[in-house]
């Protein structure tokens, strides 16, 4: 799994410059992949408002986000700069309530008619 | 590229020799499986840092002769 400066400097940002961030394989509108499309879902059911990276579109942050976090997979979310997990955790979280508590701590607002 | 899971279940059980597994095979492709795991090993651990240690298990293989690992983990109830 290979990061570059330059690559690591971009995921950097957009994690800096977007409370909610999910790297994913397609866009929200057209996932390609069932466990960005289940993400999606999740995301869009708490009314959270994110920025959705396609990485099949960039092969460098495709890889380089695996190292950057030390997660093999993608999906991945992150909230105000922090690594939360892949599809299975966000599940998981969703289903227990604590990925709503999580955004609440973290001061993202939700928005039901998003 | 795929992987049988008494192969995934033999390279949990060498990083984790305490630990309970069940392996089910999702699609039966050898590419999309769910582990259930309960190790001390992941005691006070986050679900990230638990699910990482699986990963490190699996020495590479997650993301790649494995495309997909559906993960429950868990340390023993304390007794």
């Amino acid at each position: 799994m290979a990061l570059d400066d330059a690559t690591s400097q971009r995921i950097t940002k957009e994690v800096t410059d977007n409370p909610v961030v999910l790297f994913m394989k397609g866009t929200p509108v057209f996932p390609m992949c069932g466990f960005s499309a289940a993400s999606v879902q999740i995301l869009s059911h708490l009314g959270v408002r994110f920025k959705g990276i396609n990485v099949l579109e960039d092969p460098a942050v495709r890889e380089g986000i695996k190292a950057y976090s030390d997660w093999p997979t993608i999906p991945q979310l992150y909230v105000k700069g922090e690594f939360v997990g892949g599809c299975d955790i966000l599940k998981e979280m969703f289903t227990t309530g604590e990925l709503s508590a999580l955004l609440a701590e973290k001061g993202i607002e939700l928005d039901p008619a998003a | 590229m795929a992987m049988r899971a008494d192969e995934i279940e033999s390279m949990i059980k060498e990083a984790f020799p305490d630990a309970s597994i069940a392996i089910d095979d999702l699609r039966g492709d050898g590419d999309h499986y769910a582990a259930t795991i309960v190790s001390s090993a992941f005691a006070g651990k986050s679900r990230v840092q638990q699910h990482q240690l699986v990963y490190k298990a699996l020495k590479g293989k997650m993301g790649n002769e494995l495309h997909a690992l559906a993960l429950t983990t868990s340390a023993p109830p304390a007794s």
